[in-house]
């Protein structure tokens, strides 16, 4: 185990390099640079302003030659300024960041919890096969964006119930939930279809298997078997989506952010990159790359800890 | 377990809700002719009308004929989908092929590309892919053509990833059968070997993986464009036509309705196809 993490970790840095390095350049070859912004905005700036300013902000320099900047600055603590905020990268990022794990740590469980619910009474239950099988289908189906105009349409629009976004101003906890309970609801129904499937098809294979008779012909319960014997099993290429899924966590949910106009990771990602937002973007992309990459890392191990005959394969 | 009349049941009615949206997007033209509309032009008197004879499903804010919209953005959707999923197919094909016929550090090279890419979060690349210049990857733009192609290119850089996977697999495990290394030993050329007898076997990963990457690319697409990042308007397409439409969930409702109808109907298609594809697949093997 030891040497997995010691012989991943190294690849995990090289991916980590050369993702900031394809990011650097793809913001790079966006139309339009800081200085240009600028220009736009301050209609006195002459062509002596504008190459004094390049070469203030280093702009002048080749893109490879800033990336390194950037890079060597990063690996001494130093994440820049965002030039959208005026503020330290780190400082813009973290309410950001705040809002999306409030809101996909919420979604997530509620999702994970429900998916493998579901997927048990498919797999346990062959009379709701069919019915689990077409809300999965659904789920997949439904575009995140539009699921959540629905929502807003039948429960602030018409119902009057809930908030149709945004966050609150002020109150307590129990406002701050009732704006969450429509976003929540749109990334649950998203996410909930692969657990479903999943546990259904792992949870049937299982059931199948002679080691499941053998419980059963000493007496094991139904319940037994089912919570104890067949879903730890089948709970093994769970992990993986649950890795994936970590990732979400930290890159948050565009869709679902801009819907219903919540501050979110995803939202500041793009206006970032779309505002040409250089240090901003990158950090936030390295902290999602890091996170989902380190999360896959421990879903790995945490498989070959499940089901020690992974770790034989090679 | 349900018998074998499962896949094809499901395989059926994918294929029937494809070819119906493929149907009544070849049907534009006509409908639009028929109705006397036009789906770009605007007609700012009877914007936000409600369904009538003139307009079947009601106008939308700039007084565009939604039934007419839709089928339009068939047209870009269903194109979008089929030529994101051959492009990934043939890359994806050509990767996983590559990898398990060359094995070493080509097929270690290819996977880990492919686990990176896996590993990243699709959503704020393909934005970050979306917002790039055109031009400067010396493609047109401007053009709903030019639009659809630099979407089609977007996806593609990630659809490969998913059919690349499942052809190296099933490739490997036709060149360690018996009598393909029979084949080997007894001097056929690699060409033909990869030819006679892997190509085969790939058929059926390839069809599966293909129509996921159409669902996916459908999906993906309409996404883009509801973030303004895809198809531009005044061409209409399901993303965009949702766009607009979130602004007056308040004033029309119902226009938010038919396009994200369309989309979750297309998407369904296309994946009830890969369902029936692959349950098929193992009850015959």
């Amino acid at each position: 185990m030891i040497r997995m993490i010691a012989g991943r970790l190294p690849q995990i840095a090289v991916t980590l390099a050369l993702l900031s390095l394809a990011a650097y350049l793809a913001i790079g070859a966006m139309p339009g640079d800081p200085i240009s912004l600028a220009m736009m905005a301050d209609p006195r700036l002459g062509p002596d302003d504008v190459a004094r300013m390049r070469a203030l902000h280093g702009l002048d320099q080749p893109l490879l030659a800033r990336w390194w900047a950037w890079a060597s600055g990063v690996l001494r603590g130093e994440f820049g300024y965002s030039r959208l905020f005026a503020r330290p990268a780190a400082e813009v990022l973290w309410p950001a960041l705040r809002g999306s794990l409030v809101l996909l740590g919420t979604a997530l469980a509620l999702a994970a919890t429900l998916g493998v619910a579901a997927g048990m009474l498919a797999a346990l239950r062959p009379r709701w096969r069919g019915a689990v099988d077409a809300a999965a289908l659904l789920s997949q189906a439904l575009p995140a964006f539009w699921l959540g105009i629905l929502l807003i349409i039948l429960f602030a629009v018409t119902l009057g119930w809930l908030p149709a976004g945004g966050a609150p101003q002020e109150g307590g906890l129990a406002e701050a939930a009732r704006f969450l309970v429509l976003p929540v609801a749109t990334l649950a129904i998203a996410h909930l279809a692969a657990y479903a499937r999943h546990t259904a098809a792992g949870m049937a294979e299982i059931l199948q298997s002679p080691w499941i008779t053998a419980a059963r012909a000493r007496g094991a319960g139904e319940a037994r078997i089912a919570l104890r014997h067949a879903l730890p099993n089948a709970a093994v290429p769970l992990l993986s989506i649950l890795a994936l899924d970590a990732g979400a966590l930290v890159s948050g949910a565009l869709i679902t952010e801009t819907v219903f106009a919540r501050p979110g990771m995803g939202k500041l990602l793009t206006d970032a990159v779309m505002g040409n937002d250089h240090n901003l973007a990158l950090l936030a992309l390295m902290l999602v790359a890091t996170t989902t990459l380190l999360a896959t890392l421990a879903a790995d191990l945490a498989q070959r800890a499940l089901d020690p005959r992974l770790g034989q394969g090679r | 377990m349900k018998g074998g009349a499962g896949g094809h049941w499901r395989l059926r009615l994918g294929l029937a809700i494809l070819l119906l949206l493929a149907a009544a997007a070849l049907a534009a033209p006509w409908v639009a002719a028929w109705l006397g509309v036009d789906p770009e032009l605007p007609d700012l008197l009877a914007r936000q009308a409600g369904p009538s004879a003139a307009h079947p499903l009601g106008t939308d804010e700039l007084g565009r004929d939604i039934l007419v919209r839709l089928l339009v953005g068939a047209r870009v959707s269903l194109a979008v989908g089929i030529a994101a999923a051959l492009a990934s197919s043939a890359v994806g094909l050509a990767a996983g092929l590559l990898a398990a016929w060359r094995g070493g550090w080509v097929d270690a090279a290819l996977m880990r590309l492919a686990d990176g890419l896996l590993a990243l979060p699709a959503l704020p690349l393909l934005v970050l892919l979306a917002a790039m210049d055109p031009a400067a990857l010396g493609l047109p733009r401007g053009s709903a053509v030019a639009d659809v192609l630099r979407i089609v290119l977007i996806l593609a850089i990630f659809g490969w990833v998913g059919v690349a996977r499942l052809c190296r697999a099933a490739a490997l495990s036709v060149l360690a059968r018996d009598h393909v290394r029979a084949a080997r030993a007894l001097g056929v050329g690699e060409g033909r070997l990869l030819r006679r007898h892997v190509a085969p076997a790939l058929a059926a990963p390839l069809t599966v993986a293909g129509s996921l990457a159409v669902a996916g690319a459908i999906l993906a697409e309409s996404t883009l464009s509801f973030l303004g990042l895809g198809i531009q308007p005044p061409s209409a397409s399901w993303g965009n036509m949702l766009a607009n439409a979130q602004d007056l969930v308040f004033s029309a409702p119902l226009a938010a309705l038919w396009p994200g109808l369309a989309i979750a109907l297309a998407v369904a298609g296309a994946m009830l196809v890969a369902d029936g594809l692959r349950e098929a697949r193992h009850q015959s093997s």
